[in-house]
């Protein structure tokens, strides 16, 4: 049971352990009506959702431009050096900062060397709406890559928001349906950007115009017509 | 702020994939995406788009004085703004370099190819004449934004009909459109403006109809203007790739049969539109 709500709207969310996502915003205690309820209202137009038990709510919308939200993988380009990092571009408002010591074993001698317009995969740790956003290349706990760092080779496409959510669900058909056709890597960025590292120009072609096809913001196309389409490219 | 520079991998398959004539879209390197004209309620508002590129045209007319040294020719403006809402490159109040070139190949394109009868603006001679006012939206840029302008101002006015006029003596009197139909303009013939993408590597041949990342990464670019009567109103290159004449023939004999069946399409969704808009009187 999903219903639409517009920015500022009143969300009738109520838990114990209450977990907002995107879109939700909750207002401070002394504005609530009546004083020390809970008050949350809507920052996006979109559909509202919650999980099962009501602990987790969130607002599903789609949009283009990026807002970093921290623990989010993204796609970032290299823009220059500053400091002891680098300036990335995430698609953001301002360019994040990805430390020069937030690598897998980097250390003050050997730092990675990183070319200005390089693509990094890797984890947004600081967003604060008055700061810079801040990357890092590593698990902080455990200081392994556990797969970010520099990609290399490839293609980078953009694609709107919600396709990239689409893209990491584990129930969407698109990506295990094009890993059965042919061997294919795969990184998937929360801004909307996708790595996509297959054998030849022409698989990594029919990659791209799949993911364009089904994105909700271009074709929006369904399952049936999106295997007509693969047949038709050439491979 | 400075349109940013796509990344390595981006820039090394693009090259790659180019020099095998493939490229991202699946067209061919020769073939442009398909246009799609919508009219809104008011003639001579149109919306045009290539792929995600997309423009909004439209013409209003009012009277004027005429300057005194062309006492006989009515006035055409054109104005164009490219807002940030078309991409985050763009910035509003300065203009980069490549939005210049835009604007003044609109100028060049639709006023100055004499595509519309100025003459036939005048009213009364040294008193009154017709004033057109062309304003272009920049609404998305998805690459090639000027050949979506000048497809949308020229089908905005050739979409556009004026109120009917008539003098008695000093005396002007304009008609409501319920009084008498709108005239349409009198249009000498139709540009369209194709634009190619040269790339640095001599081996790669140019491509038709850029689209962002191949028009970022060319090293320049060619815009031919041309009607479906074969006739040549504007070429321009710029960017310092050294071209053969005969290069540059072949390349008009393709921009010859894309203007064709461009024509062929406006005429077609104008037909279309103006089935739609008939009203009987009975």
């Amino acid at each position: 049971m999903a219903s639409i709500v517009v920015p500022g709207e009143h969300v009738p969310a109520q838990h114990v352990n209450l977990k907002l996502g995107p879109g939700l915003l909750q207002l401070s205690a002394h504005r609530a009506q009546p004083p020390n309820s809970h008050l949350i209202i809507s920052t996006r137009a979109g559909q509202l959702d919650h999980s099962a038990n009501k602990s987790r709510w969130w607002v599903e919308c789609n949009s283009r431009r990026y807002v970093p939200a921290p623990q989010e993988s993204v796609i970032g380009i290299v823009l220059g050096r500053s400091g002891d990092g680098w300036r990335v571009d995430i698609g953001s408002a301002h360019p994040a900062l990805l430390d020069g010591l937030a690598f897998e074993s980097a250390t003050k001698r050997s730092k990675p060397n990183l070319k200005v317009g390089a693509l990094v995969y890797a984890r947004v740790s600081l967003a604060h709406k008055d700061m810079e956003p801040e990357l890092e290349c590593f698990d902080a706990q455990t200081h392994k890559a556990e797969g970010f760092g520099e990609l290399s080779g490839g293609f980078v496409m953009q694609c709107s928001l919600r396709m990239s959510r689409l893209l990491l669900d584990p129930k969407h058909f698109l990506l295990p349906f094009l890993g059965s056709r042919f061997p294919l890597e795969v990184a998937v960025g929360m801004n909307g950007r996708t790595w996509i590292s297959a054998k030849g120009v022409k698989q990594t072609i029919a990659v791209v115009r799949c993911i364009e096809a089904v994105d909700p913001d271009g074709a929006g196309m369904e399952e049936g017509d999106v295997k007509k389409l693969f047949n038709r490219l050439e491979i | 702020m400075r349109p940013q520079s796509p990344s390595i991998p981006e820039k090394e398959f693009t090259y790659e994939a180019l020099k095998q004539s493939l490229r991202l879209d699946g067209r061919g390197p020769l073939e442009i995406r398909t246009p799609t004209i919508t009219f809104g309620p008011e003639l001579g508002w149109v919306e045009c788009t290539l792929g995600k590129t997309r423009v909004v045209a439209y013409v209003d007319a009012k009277m004027v004085k005429p300057p005194p040294e062309r006492p006989f020719e009515g006035t055409i403006t054109i104005h164009s703004e490219i807002s940030p809402m078309a991409s985050v490159d763009y910035e509003l109040g300065r203009p980069s370099e490549e939005e210049v070139t835009m604007i003044r190949m609109l100028d060049k394109v639709l006023r100055r190819s004499d595509a519309i009868d100025k003459e036939s603006l005048c009213i009364l001679a040294g008193q009154r004449v017709w004033h057109l006012r062309l304003t272009v939206h920049c609404l998305a840029d998805a690459g090639n934004m000027l050949d979506c302008a000048c497809l949308a101002g020229i089908v905005a006015f050739k979409h556009f009909r004026r109120s009917e006029v008539e003098v008695i003596g000093d005396d002007v009197v304009v008609h409501a459109p319920e009084e008498r139909a709108p005239v349409p303009l009198a249009i000498h013939h139709t540009p369209f403006c194709v634009t190619f993408a040269f790339f640095p590597d001599p081996t790669t041949r140019p491509v038709v109809d850029p689209s962002l990342l191949e028009q970022r990464l060319s090293a320049g670019a060619m815009s031919i203007a041309l009607n479906a009567q074969r006739e040549i109103c504007v070429l321009h290159k710029a960017g310092g790739v050294p071209t053969a004449p005969d290069e540059i023939l072949r390349l008009l004999n393709v921009t010859v049969g894309i203007a064709k069946d461009l024509d062929k399409l406006v005429e077609a969704r104008l037909r279309e539109d103006w089935a739609e808009r008939k009203v009987e009187v009975r």
